[in-house]
């Protein structure tokens, strides 16, 4: 039959996925960038819009929410795959509520009024079959997905904004985005760029190589010696994993060290960062927060016999503080990082902060 | 004593009737070595306004300067007997030959020159002047004590190693170097602008290699100390100075007074080869800096009736007291006032490999002081390994990090522990680079920041960052081979990319909580009050 072969290729895709999130999660970053994880976990959840049994919203949205859960549970530490359902989950919403003929905003606003009065969540409201609700679906999440393909060049056209020339610009390890950022600066302006290699994963060396072949004056530094050239930097531009809900951002280890060192010099630090990355997590969960690695990285087997008596940690991910942070640079412009809160709001559901 | 004073005297006048600068050597006999210095500065002056004055017919003026020497050479004969004063006697010749031929086109070549000629001559008419010398040099042994009364204002020469990018610099230590006959050593790779001014060199070019063997001008165990240095077998301030304290013993103990040479200055002049090729190897710590300026002042006053063999000996033990009181008792001063810091339950963080520090810790934890330890250590050199090992061999309980993982680790942390290379007479500490980095993370977190530091670091120089004066290690450390791939493997190829491996920097005073020092616990700013002390002491 062809709807259970569907089902079953459905449900393939889906197990083929998860497996690469677990497997991708395995420290260095990620095997590809966050910008495909997005892509394919969107057009994954076109696919599940298209081919599974549904017949209200609200199924359509129990069933997205469980694959989510799974997604998210397969790699805990790529947000993406979790932002990227609550954006569906959202536009769902969104398409039943014009569907409905309600305007959108209505149902948005919790206010404090509407707490007390209305009670209720508005689950029930989603019982309702529209006709044309899977292709209004299907159709937004075309649209988010073009959203994707442009953001890398969104963020990397307001370059020419924020450098100016011979600048001296910091960045450490590797950022995809940075990396187009710098390089179409540098299509009009000489400027230096100094690269932290961030051990023990050492992407910074990548990054090197692949800005000095764009003709970028590239330096490459040990992290030892961030503080130590920072008085000559004049300005840090980083990429990171994930922004969070307060405006801080789980970043590479030793972005907290560069946020720092440049707070001591005032210096601003730029974050670039997509939409897609911004998610409604706090910083406050100590132990799901950190994400380790292998200490094989740190302390290498060969060094024999002090290995048992010794603890090492390789933790992959920072907390920088919103404080510490200048500007962010997204797809829809810049921002300051006490505005993240309500750029979240306008992305997704307060229902969908927990899947 | 007063006839042969007296027969001195004349002898002196002859060579005044010779030129018009007699005064000031007689000046330069009796009053002792500044004045000489002065003498010297203004004769280089006048140098130079005879070269800025004529520029032409350099090759038959210099024949005609070397035929006219040996005339003016025969009154100066008697006058001379320590390389400083045959710089000062000479000095005044040349100047009047030059000025009576008008030429001085270069005068440093033709100095170095005539000095060599000079020295050669002197050396076969000394034999026959035995007694005279004699009564000359009481004369000479009063001046090393005049200037240590004194604020010495001197003229602060820049270090050579912090002029890489000035030319006349580096001809000027080529030219050195040729004349002491140590193998000069070339830089490395594609230098990072900011850091043009200093040297670059590779691990695998050392300048032993240069060098004959046997080596005849710098003895062996120095050649074998510049191998060390250069090829980071011997790495740590305090290991490096005991090094090359012992070393230097060895070469006393070799050593034998020529004839006609006085061991107090001819010994300090063995010496300078030795010091420039161990620059050469590696540039000088503020330690062995300090160390060295010990030893000559040491050396040079020994007085001059002693025997050959008992200024030895008295060298020697002067050595040993040295590193015993310096090094060794001082890191149990320090030791004492820092177990005092440490208490039951403390979570101490230490970076890099620090003797001093780890041996802070052994004690604390043989009197049974329970703490825990984390070893935090960054690329390229991965010192703290070794830290990790000499702590685990004891018995303490210790985690390892990497400095980025700094700020995963900090929270945890209750004490800061760091060692220091040198402390700036503006309360800067300069040390391995990361130091600064865990200070002002510690600070953000609100943890004291102790150095420990023994007073022999202490030195008189400021800096305020970590560019101006600072080492470049080989850059070829940074590579690494990570899942089969070496990204920067060819980085020379690549115009654009350079790979900058700094071995020090400087903390502000206002990250540091505390210096532990063998004279007790003071803060970061009284350095200078530390300074001053020990040069009144002196």
């Amino acid at each position: 039959m062809p709807g259970a072969d569907k089902e079953t290729d459905l449900s393939e895709r889906i197990e083929s996925f998860l497996s690469e999130l677990k497997r991708c999660g395995s420290g260095a970053g990620s095997l590809r960038g966050s910008a495909e994880t997005a892509r394919e976990t969107s057009a994954l959840l076109r696919r599940i819009t298209a081919q599974a049994r549904w017949s209200n919203a609200g199924e359509l949205m129990e069933i997205i929410r469980k694959e989510g859960r799974r997604m998210t549970a397969a790699q805990p530490s790529e947000t993406t795959v979790g932002n990227m359902v609550r954006r569906v989950l959202k536009i769902i919403r969104e398409e039943y509520a014009r569907s409905r003929g309600s305007s959108e905003e209505t149902d948005q606003q919790e206010s404090l009024h509407k707490l007390l009065t209305s009670g209720g969540s508005s689950e029930d409201n989603f019982r309702q079959h529209f006709p044309h609700l899977k292709a209004n679906v299907i159709e937004a999440i075309n649209e988010l997905l073009t959203e994707l393909e442009g953001t890398t060049d969104n963020i990397s056209m307001q370059a020419l904004e924020h450098i100016h020339s011979n600048e001296v610009i910091m960045t450490i390890g590797r950022s995809r985005t940075v990396e187009a950022f710098l390089k179409d600066a540098a299509r009009k302006r000489k400027f230096h760029v100094i690269v932290a290699e961030c051990a023990p994963f050492c992407q910074g060396h990548e990054m090197a190589t692949i800005l000095s072949k764009e003709d970028i004056e590239t330096t490459v530094i040990p992290d030892a010696a961030i503080f130590a050239v920072m008085s000559r930097v004049n300005k840090v531009i980083i990429g990171t994993q994930t922004v969070l809900a307060n405006g801080g951002l789980r970043a590479l280890n030793g972005t907290h060290t560069l946020a720092l060192a440049a707070k001591h010099h005032s210096t601003p630090l730029i974050v670039c960062a997509p939409m897609f990355k911004l998610s409604p997590q706090f910083p406050n969960e100590e132990d799901t927060f950190h994400k380790f690695v292998s200490p094989h990285e740190v302390l290498p087997f060969t060094e024999g016999e002090i290995l048992s008596k010794v603890n090492a940690h390789c933790p992959v991910f920072d907390y920088v503080p919103p404080e510490l942070i200048t500007l962010f640079i997204s797809n829809i412009g810049g921002n300051a990082p006490s505005y993240i809160y309500r750029l979240m709001s306008e992305l997704y559901h307060p229902e969908d902060h927990e899947l | 004593m007063a006839d042969s004073d007296g027969r001195q005297i004349d002898s002196i006048n002859h060579a005044a009737d010779g030129d018009g600068k007699g005064h000031g050597i007689v000046r330069a006999k009796t009053e002792g070595k500044e004045l000489t210095k002065e003498e010297k500065q203004r004769l280089r002056k006048e140098k130079k306004q005879h070269k800025k004055n004529k520029k032409d017919d350099k090759v038959p003026t210099e024949k005609e300067k070397e035929k006219e020497k040996p005339s003016v050479q025969a009154p100066s004969k008697p006058v001379t007997q320590s390389p400083t004063h045959k710089a000062a006697a000479p000095v005044p010749v040349s100047a009047s030959a030059s000025e009576s031929l008008a030429a001085a086109e270069k005068p440093v070549k033709t100095k170095a020159e005539l000095r060599a000629e000079r020295r050669a001559r002197q050396d076969s008419e000394r034999t026959s002047k035995q007694g005279k010398k004699e009564g000359g040099q009481q004369s000479t042994t009063s001046k090393p004590k005049a200037s240590p009364s004194e604020l010495q204002p001197v003229v602060k020469r820049l270090p050579e190693h912090v002029q890489v990018d000035d030319p006349a610099a580096l001809k000027k230590l080529a030219k050195k170097l040729e004349r002491q006959q140590v193998p000069l050593r070339s830089d490395y790779g594609y230098k990072v602008s900011l850091f043009s001014h200093l040297h670059q060199y590779s691990r695998k070019n050392p300048p032993t290699q240069q060098i004959s063997i046997p080596a005849t001008v710098i003895h062996p165990s120095v050649v074998r100390l510049g191998l060390q240095y250069s090829q980071g077998i011997i790495a740590g301030s305090n290991a490096r100075s005991v090094a090359l304290l012992h070393a230097f013993k060895q070469v006393i103990q070799d050593y034998s007074t020529p004839p006609n040479e006085e061991l107090s200055r001819d010994l300090v002049n063995k010496l300078s080869p030795y010091i420039s090729f161990l620059s050469q190897c590696r540039p000088l710590s503020a330690s062995m800096g300090n160390a060295i300026k010990y030893i000559k002042k040491e050396i040079s006053n020994i007085p001059s009736q002693c025997k050959e063999e008992e200024a030895k000996g008295k060298l020697q033990e002067c050595i040993d007291s040295y590193v015993n009181e310096k090094i060794i008792l001082a890191s149990e001063a320090i030791s004492k006032y820092a177990i005092e810091k440490i208490s039951n339950g403390d979570v101490i963080l230490v970076y890099g490999c620090s003797s001093l520090v780890n041996h802070i810790l052994c004690d604390a934890f043989e009197k049974q002081r329970k703490f825990r330890v984390i070893v935090v250590d960054s690329r390229p050199r991965l010192e703290g390994r070794e830290a990790l090992r000499r702590l685990v061999k004891k018995g303490i309980r210790c985690t390892y990090v990497l400095i980025s993982a700094l700020s995963y680790i900090l929270p945890e942390v209750s004490k800061v522990f760091l060692g220091a290379h040198a402390l700036l007479a503006n309360g800067y500490v300069m040390s391995r680079v990361g130091t600064s980095q865990i200070a002002l993370v510690a600070k953000a977190y609100n943890v004291p920041v102790l150095v420990c530091c023994e007073t022999y670091k202490f030195c008189e120089r400021v800096q305020t960052d970590s560019f101006v004066s600072n080492e470049l290690d080989d850059p070829d450390d940074l590579i690494v081979t990570r899942n089969g791939k070496t990204h920067l493997e060819n980085w020379q190829t690549v115009k654009s990319l350079g790979l900058l491996n700094l071995v020090y920097d400087v903390t502000p005073p206002d990250f540091v909580d505390l210096v532990i020092t063998d004279l007790g616990m003071i803060p970061c700013t009284s350095v200078p009050v530390v300074l001053r002390v020990k040069n009144v002491d002196q």
